[in-house]
Order: structure tokens, then C-alpha cells, then sequence
């Protein structure tokens, strides 16, 4: 029973990373850069949310909109002033312009909402489910968070399979030159694709806060570089990859921390890591490089 | 280009105001003891190193305002990072700091420590709690590691003693009887709380049936280590931790519907006053703590209203309090050994340290009464324990 209860735990934990880890994997897919802006993206996202349910004292599911409304604002500007101008500037560039973004918000956070703690309120209000008298709990958080992370998952698989944007993002993301070529506006794609990945990083940002209610400007730091290990688990750029990246990664967590040593418990999850690269550098659903000669 | 380069001056001028911003050794020095505060004004442990330089900053204009000794201060931030600590206490000493009041966290306060002995500047912390500040502790295995730095002292009381007075507590008054205890293994200020608690908890007969730790001021899930503790059978949980992860533990034991009562430690306060915390989560939480703000003594009430009037209504922590100990502590030893500005810093070194080290020097503040230190740098004042009921904090 207590195997269940840490299971579900690691699941839940891991929908989050995935959620996240989705984010990382649009992003390098199509733009090829890693947008290290993402994780605080996410406390963005929280914060919003924090503001609007507490301080402005407005219903859960117009905050939820409101965090994504931001965060997708936000996404799209960082985009258009950060990264865009560097579009054919080398990687390394790109990744330091990332870093400074990262930065930015946080102090930003840190010169709005101040540096001391605040305890987020969970938008999930239902009780907990207990099965087997009570033996295993089933926090509602983490139902929730599953729940999400299966409909954001689905959702996005259909949306690059059939409609016409995620068409022309899987063009993008193969070629950016005969994209172009093609008729594909290259900079839209991109931009969507920022917009799409900084909405699911205010639900992940809300999602995240609910389980585990510290808020502080790094509070998506950690949770993104975690998500990021997870996107490279998975193989960087696969949609399926980052979500099995993620809850492999939450699962790893859970069970290292309850079975083998808490305090060893980030080592082995970045062992595994090493050696998954090791062994698939592309990662568990990465597409295999073919060097052009 | 020309908005580019009105840009970039503005920034620049933006920047060297925030720079000064932080620092007000503008003011006349001339004719005062300069003392020095560093600590955390920004970062996640903010919220220490801003109760220290408020909590110190009143104790100061309530000197100068006696006549007699004029104190000058200045504050520096050092991000509870030991580096920019010291770093921090350069500045202090460039500005021709005489005292140090600081740093405020443990890590900092440790490599500071070391640097104002070296330098023979007289230093008091207020919050620094580990041994190692001090030195000339022995470690586990009785090997003392760091020899005795006999100019620094500490305001707020140590962490093997919070650990032991914890222990002892729950055994006189019979508050758990098995207990699980969860620290943050990668904090010096935890672990060693931990380590002595558990010595004395062996000693004393109480029934630890679990211990696990977390890896990282960054850990969020602790539904691993809840889970062990109720398999277990665990009744109480002592907690010697920060109050953030300290909230995080209740609001996930809440949700998975575990009942604990929960001991804490001075780490614990502030927990009250976390924004967005639901505080029927704390009720019923013990903490040893050395101050209360909502003590009924005129010293604190007045300390409290000074606070509040200085930051917008903010209420004071024992953080802010042990600092206006601390300034108050260093004024009294300064009266006593007939210090005056025209000192160097290392003579008024030579004689607080002899002042401190005195047992007839006998300090009385908001954290305690009858306050006196040993040769080993320590503060002798007995904790408090407090109990948290309808969302205050009452005497137990």
C-alpha cells in the first residue's frame, strides 16, 4: 500500500516536470534554443495566480485564465525582444541571453511582490480520496495534476498532428529554410509556439504551487531545470519524450528518496540520467542524428 | 543610435542610485562609534537580514537619542551567501566600521567570523547559531576544528542547545510519545540541531521511530518522509527547520489527512506571518523561540510599535529582536569598559571582549533577562516555549 502511495506520488510529482518539460521540448524543437526562461515563466504564472485569488479576491478559474493570459503576453514578448533579434546568432549567445531573461524576471519578481515567502492556496478545494479504509490517500492535488497533464498531452498531440499551425510548426522545427520556402510564415510559428509553451507554464506554475505551496521568485528555477533534465531524458524536441521524461523523472525521485537514501536521492536521479544519455544520447524518444557530410 | 545612448545613461544613473541606495554611510560619521550590520536584504532569506537591520537600526536611534555614546551604522547585503559576505564586511571595514553586528545567517557568519579575528574587530551576531562561528567546539568524533575565535559572540543561543532544551522539553512535559524528526540534511543550522537533539533524546529515553531528511532548501515533496513517519506510528513530528519548508509539511500532511502535532524551533518562527498561509494549519505548533511579539512587558511593546511604524506594519520576529539585543548589548559593554570613538577598533576589541567575557556583565533585553556570555562565546538564556492557539502565538 505504502508502494501505491509513493507511485502516485511520483506521478503526480512527474506530471508536473512534464508539463513543464513540454515547454523546453516545443521550444528546442522549433526554435532550436533552450529558453532557461522558462522555469520562471511558471513562477510568473504563480504569482498571477496568487495575486488575483488572494489579493483581488477573484474565483479559481478566472485566475487560472489570468495566469495564462499573462504568461502567454509574457512568452510572446520575451520572444519577439530577447530572442528574435538573435535568431542567427550563434547558440551560445542565444543561452546566455536566456540566462539574463531568466535573471531579469526573477529579480523583477523579487522588486514587485518582495523576497519573503507566500503560501500559495490550492485552487483544488475537494477532499482527499481514501481507498482500502483509509490505508491509501489519494490527495486531490495530485488527481488533478494527473488529469491535467493527460488532457494537455492529448491535446497537444492532436493539435501538431492535424491542424494546419501544428502542420507548419513539425515544418519548422524539420527545416526552417524550405519552411519559409513553402509559404510557412516562420516568425508566427515561432511565436505561437512561445505563446502555447508559456500557457501550459502558468498551469504548471498553478499546478505546481498547489502541491507544494511555497511561493518565491525561485521557485521555478529548481522545478525547471529538473523539467529540462526530463525534456533531455526523454529525448529534447519529442513531445511523448518530454512526458515520459517527466514522470520517469518524478517516479525515480520519489522512490530513490524512499527506498534507497533522501539524501542521495538527486544523485541517482542524474545518474540515471548520464547513463540513459550514455547509452541513447538522443534520449529515450530522441530522433537519431544523421551527420550531413 | 542617440535613444540608445540616453538609454544607456539613464541605466547607468538608475544603477549608481540603487548602488548608493543601499549603503547610508552618507551621513557625518565624525564623532561616533561606527557599527556595522550585514545580513540578507535580498534573496529567499530576505526576510532575516531586513529584521536585523530594522530590529538594529531602532536600537541605534534610540542611543542617540540618550545623548552620551553616538552610534553610526551602516548595513550591507550579502545575499546569505558566504562569499558576498565577506565581500560585505570589506565594505564595512573600508567604511571604518568599529563593531560588527552581523551577519545575520549561519554560513555567512562563519566565514566573516574568521576574517574579524583575524583583523581584531570585535564581533557580535545575532543570529548566527552554529558553533563553528564561535569556534573551538569539538566535532563528533572530539576533535576541535576550528580553534576558539575570541573576539566573536553570539546574541541568540546555539544550535546543540536548542537541540538538547528541545528534547529535554518533550520529555518533561510529556508532549509526543513516538516521534519522527524530518531536518535539511544540506543545512548546517539543521543538522546540528538534529544531531544533539537525537543525542539527548537517546539519553533521555523518548522514542524516535523515524528520521529522514530532505536534500536542499529546494525540496518541496515531503510526502515520502510524511508517509514513514505515519507508518510508523509517529504522534509528533519535531521539525528543526526553516518555516518554509516548515509550512510545505503541514499543508501536505493536511492533504493527505495525517494528523501530527508538530515541535518546532526558532527556525519556526515567522510562519504566522507568511503571506497566504492558512494558520489553522499551525495550530496547536510548539516552538522554542526567545521572543514574542505579542508580550505584554512595555520593553516590548514599545520595540513592537516602533517596528510597526518603521515598516508599515510589519510585526517584529526574534530576528529583529536578538538584533536590538545585540546593538543594546554592544552599547552597555561600551559604557562599561569606557569606550569612546577615538579608539582604534582593535583596542575596543581588546576591551568588549574582556567587558563580554566578564560575568559581572549582566545584559537584560527583549530575549531574555539576566543575560550573560561565557568564555566560549555563547549566550546563556533559556528558551521559550510557545505555543501557537487561535493564530497567535501564546506562553505554554
Amino acid at each position: 500500500m505504502t508502494f501505491l502511495s509513493y507511485l502516485i506520488s511520483g506521478i503526480s510529482l512527474g506530471s508536473v516536470y512534464a508539463i513543464i518539460a513540454l515547454g523546453y521540448t516545443m521550444v528546442y524543437g522549433i526554435a532550436k534554443m533552450l529558453n532557461f526562461a522558462h522555469g520562471d515563466v511558471i513562477m510568473v504564472g504563480a504569482y498571477v495566480s496568487f495575486v488575483t485569488t488572494v489579493n483581488l479576491g477573484l474565483h479559481p478559474i478566472v485566475s487560472v485564465v489570468a495566469a495564462m493570459l499573462v504568461c502567454t503576453i509574457l512568452g510572446i514578448v520575451i520572444e519577439k525582444l530577447a530572442y528574435r533579434p538573435l535568431r542567427n546568432a550563434t547558440s551560445l549567445a542565444v543561452l546566455i541571453t536566456a540566462i539574463g531573461v531568466s535573471y531579469f524576471l526573477q529579480n523583477t519578481a523579487l522588486l514587485i511582490w518582495g523576497s519573503a515567502t507566500k503560501s500559495y492556496q490550492s485552487l483544488i478545494t475537494f477532499e482527499a480520496i481514501k481507498l482500502f479504509d483509509g490505508q491509501l490517500v489519494i490527495r486531490s492535488e495530485a488527481i488533478v495534476t494527473i488529469v491535467a497533464c493527460i488532457i494537455i498531452m492529448t491535446a497537444l498531440t492532436l493539435f501538431t498532428s492535424f491542424s494546419k499551425m501544428g502542420k507548419a510548426m513539425r515544418a519548422v522545427s524539420e527545416d526552417k529554410g524550405a519552411a519559409l520556402l513553402m509559404g510557412i510564415n516562420v516568425n508566427t510559428t515561432i511565436s505561437v509556439t512561445f505563446a502555447i509553451g508559456s500557457a501550459l507554464a502558468a498551469v504548471a506554475g498553478i499546478l505546481l504551487c498547489s502541491s507544494y505551496p511555497a511561493l518565491m521568485p525561485t521557485t521555478g528555477s529548481m522545478p525547471g531545470i529538473r523539467a529540462f533534465t526530463a525534456a533531455v531524458f526523454g529525448g529534447i524536441g519529442s513531445i511523448p519524450g518530454a512526458m515520459i521524461g517527466g514522470i520517469l523523472l518524478g517516479i525515480i525521485q520519489i522512490f530513490s528518496t524512499a527506498y534507497i537514501s533522501d539524501q542521495l536521492a538527486d544523485a541517482i536521479v542524474f545518474g540515471i540520467l548520464i547513463i540513459v544519455l550514455l547509452v541513447k544520447p538522443t534520449g529515450l524518444l530522441g530522433k537519431p542524428i544523421r551527420e550531413k557530410v | 543610435m542617440k535613444f540608445k545612448k540616453i538609454a544607456s545613461v539613464a541605466i547607468a544613473a538608475l544603477m549608481s542610485v540603487m548602488t548608493f541606495a543601499s549603503c547610508n554611510g552618507g551621513e557625518d560619521t565624525a564623532g561616533t562609534i561606527q557599527i556595522g550590520v550585514s545580513g540578507p536584504f535580498t534573496g529567499g532569506a530576505a526576510i532575516y537580514g531586513t529584521a536585523v537591520k530594522n530590529g538594529a537600526e531602532i536600537a541605534v536611534e534610540e542611543i542617540n537619542e540618550k545623548g552620551g555614546l553616538q552610534f553610526s551604522i551602516r548595513c550591507e547585503d550579502d545575499e546569505h551567501d558566504a562569499e558576498k559576505s565577506v565581500n560585505a564586511y570589506n565594505i564595512l571595514k573600508d567604511w571604518g566600521m568599529d563593531i560588527l553586528v552581523g551577519p545575520t545567517t549561519t554560513g555567512p557568519s562563519i566565514a566573516v567570523s574568521s576574517e574579524a579575528n583575524a583583523d581584531n574587530i570585535f564581533m557580535l551576531t545575532p543570529s548566527g547559531s552554529s558553533t563553528d562561528i564561535l569556534g573551538g567546539f569539538p566535532n563528533e568524533s572530539g576533535v576541535v576544528e576550528i580553534a576558539r575565535k575570541n573576539n566573536v559572540f553570539q546574541m541568540c543561543f546555539t544550535d546543540p542547545n536548542q537541540g538538547t532544551a528541545s528534547a529535554e522539553y518533550i520529555k518533561e512535559n510529556n508532549i509526543g510519545t513516538k516521534i519522527a524528526v524530518i531536518y535539511n540534511s544540506s543545512d548546517a543550522y539543521s543538522t546540528g540541531i538534529y544531531t544533539k537533539f537525537i543525542a539527548k533524546a537517546d539519553e533521555l529515553g523518548l522514542d524516535v521511530v523515524s528520521e529522514t531528511s530532505f536534500p536542499s532548501d529546494d525540496t518541496t515533496d515531503f510526502n515520502v518522509q510524511l508517509t514513514e513517519a505515519k507508518n510508523a506510528g509517529a504522534d509528533l513530528i519535531f521539525l528543526p527547520i526553516y518555516y518554509t519548508p516548515a509550512s510545505l509539511i503541514m499543508k501536505q500532511a493536511d492533504s493527505a489527512g495525517y494528523e501530527f502535532k508538530y515541535f518546532g524551533v526558532d527556525g519556526m518562527d515567522g510562519i504566522l506571518t507568511l503571506e497566504g498561509f492558512d494558520t489553522s494549519l499551525a495550530e496547536g505548533v510548539m516552538l522554542l523561540t526567545p521572543f514574542v511579539a505579542d508580550a505584554d512587558d512595555a520593553d516590548t511593546r514599545s520595540f513592537v510599535e516602533k517596528y510597526k511604524a518603521k515598516t508599515g506594519g510589519e510585526i517584529p520576529n526574534q530576528f529583529a529582536a536578538d538584533a536590538y539585543d545585540a546593538v543594546y548589548a554592544v552599547y552597555e559593554a561600551c559604557v562599561k569598559a569606557g569606550i569612546t570613538h577615538e579608539m582604534s577598533s582593535s583596542e575596543m576589541c581588546e576591551k568588549l571582549t574582556a567587558v563580554f567575557t566578564d560575568p559581572t556583565f549582566v545584559f537584560s533585553g527583549l530575549t531574555g533577562t539576566d543575560v550573560t556570555w561565557s568564555s566560549t562565546g555563547e549566550v546563556s538564556k533559556p528558551p521559550k516555549a510557545m505555543i501557537i492557539k487561535d493564530g497567535a502565538y501564546s506562553a505554554m
